[in-house]
């Protein structure tokens, strides 16, 4: 398992430090679980799937990152996690998260996770997975987020190793006066990988701030959809949503991007730029000496990174 | 004699609705710095992008040779590979590659200690930039001074470079052309597209384009008298020239007469 968390970009040595918090689960078990001061991880491993309520007191500025590993080294399987974060009014924390499933052939990673931002607290959380090369597994994230008055929340999902089989995820916040949630998700499909992305942020509090970020590039017969709502419900809200998506080879790529304006002093804006990579951006790095198929891994890679 | 780097032979290129090279013949020397000269649209970079192979610039007619090897029909990396690179006139943004990442890409044998050098000569400090994205963050004056970093660290043999002082700032332009110089002494060949007259005085020899094609070659000097004589004033056909601005007034805005040969 360790093995696996370190391709999927962890460090197997955080997870032994006392002074970092962590929790490793594999498949329904629940293999280790490290609290510091503030934070507390409870799990509770049931049929069917694991609970994990994490829970950072009030004003805890949580100085190392939280470390979260989830996955499965069989080939077949299920994994269930119903996740709560409750951050405290004033904490700061942080969360890394890495989710490996090297073996996949035949699996579902199902995760349902709420999420609670207390008054003028901040939540970083980022995701990032490794899968193995066949793509024979499911990734179905769903997240409901509450960002209350002054909180902020960050988001960050990566799926840019291996294959990504079929995912989906679903999000949605609602961000109270002065909050801000920013999702940024990245994904990398190939084959015939099918990524489906449908995020909703609802801008209710005056002034509450909303950022969507999305980078897809899929090849060969690879699918993909973002769908993004953002809602600016309030005076002085601001929503932007931003979908770049790259497509090579038979792959195809659809974005839909939904503004919803209940105040006339909100303003909600949207970029998305689908299709192949730029001729110039291609032929600048060919006359650096790359052949094609280099060039356009670089700019992916950037991309995806971006 | 040695024989020159770069030859272009009666080089013509058609994109939809014009011809934009016609019958283009020049030469570019070993360690030359050579400045292509002309007015706007009178196909510079159309020549810069067609000698480095881009899509769209391939030649109906003509060949272009690369120290004796044909290149005309080559593709873009080919031609990279021999030693040839352009730094394009407004270059592409990269989102998401780090500025150090993208130097190494053209370089032989990466080397943390050549891409501080680079940026160093286009007085960039390597702390700051090295970890930068080469995207839309960057200024426009950041961005052309990185360019010409990349083209520096990855020692060509012939270097192209399109406009390379436009949206610099007046105080890196001795930088620029420092590098320039520098690089002929390093023994690149340099083909400079310029319309600054404080850039072409760093060329050994010049060619001058009017109307797609080469109307005049040969020492600096000549060619950019050749340019006051044979271009006049004209107020309102191609508008403002930045050579008789930046020039102080010596040429004041001229517009050539076209295929004007003697």
């Amino acid at each position: 398992m360790l093995d696996a968390y370190e391709k999927a970009g962890g460090r197997p040595d955080v997870l032994e430090a006392r002074r970092v918090a962590s929790a490793v689960i594999h498949a329904h078990d629940v293999l280790a679980v490290n609290e510091i001061e503030g934070v507390t991880i409870e799990t509770e491993a049931r049929e069917g799937g694991v609970r994990a309520r994490i829970n950072v007191a009030p004003g805890t500025k949580v100085e190392h990152p939280v470390h979260l590993c989830f996955g499965v080294t069989a080939s077949e399987g299920l994994q269930v996690i119903d996740s709560e974060f409750e951050i405290g009014e004033g904490a700061e924390v942080g969360f890394l998260a890495h989710c490996t499933f090297p073996n996949a052939v035949e699996l579902k990673h199902v995760m349902d996770a709420r999420i609670h931002v207390g008054p003028g607290a901040t939540m970083r959380y980022r995701e990032a997975h490794y899968h193995g090369p066949e793509g024979g597994i499911e990734v179905l994230p769903t997240t409901h987020a509450q960002v209350d008055e002054d909180g902020r929340l960050e988001i960050e999902f990566d799926l840019t190793e291996g294959r990504v089989g079929r995912m989906a995820i679903e999000f949605d916040a609602d961000v109270a006066a002065n909050g801000v949630a920013e999702l940024v998700s990245r994904a990398y499909g190939s084959a015939d990988d099918d990524i489906s992305v449908n995020e909703i942020v609802r801008l209710n509090g005056e002034g509450a701030r909303g950022f969507t970020k999305t980078r897809v590039a899929v090849r060969d017969q690879a699918k993909s959809e973002i769908t993004t709502t953002a809602e600016g419900n309030a005076p002085g809200a601001r929503g932007h949503m931003d979908c770049t998506e790259i497509v090579r080879g038979r792959a195809e790529a659809r974005n839909v991007p939904i503004v919803v304006v209940r105040d006339d002093r909100a303003r909600v804006t949207h970029e998305a730029a689908i299709g192949s990579v730029g001729k110039k951006e291609l032929e600048t790095l060919m006359a650096r000496g790359l052949d094609e198929e280099q060039a356009v891994d670089v700019i992916i890679r950037g991309m995806l990174r971006g | 004699m040695k024989q020159d780097l770069l030859q272009v032979e009666a080089l013509s290129v058609q994109r939809p609705g014009a011809e934009v090279l016609r019958g283009v013949n020049m030469t570019v020397g070993r360690a030359e710095i050579h400045a292509l000269l002309g007015l706007n649209g009178s196909g510079k970079t159309s020549l810069a992008l067609a000698l480095m192979g881009a899509e769209g610039y391939r030649p109906e007619q003509g060949r272009i040779t690369l120290d004796g090897h044909d290149i005309t029909h080559l593709s873009v990396t080919e031609r990279a590979r021999l030693g040839l690179t352009l730094a394009w006139q407004a270059p592409a943004r990269f989102e998401g590659l780090p500025v150090a990442d993208y130097l190494a890409l053209g370089m032989e044998e990466p080397s943390r200690e050549r891409i501080q050098e680079a940026l160093e000569a286009v007085a960039l400090a390597p702390k700051a930039y090295m970890g930068r994205s080469v995207d839309q963050a960057l200024s426009g004056g950041e961005r052309k001074r990185i360019e010409l970093a990349a083209v520096y660290a990855m020692r060509p043999r012939l270097a192209i470079l399109d406009e390379p002082d436009s949206g610099v700032d007046v105080l890196c332009l001795e930088d620029v052309i420092t590098l320039i110089r520098r690089m002929a002494d390093e023994g690149c060949s340099v083909l400079l597209i310029t319309h600054r007259d404080e850039m072409a005085r760093v060329a050994d020899q010049a060619s001058l384009m009017c109307g797609g094609t080469v109307v005049d070659s040969g020492p600096p000097d000549k060619v950019r008298e050749y340019f006051a004589r044979r271009c006049r004033p004209h107020g309102d056909l191609l508008g403002s020239q930045p050579w008789g601005e930046e020039a102080g007034g010596t040429y004041q805005r001229v517009v050539a007469e076209g295929m004007c040969d003697e």
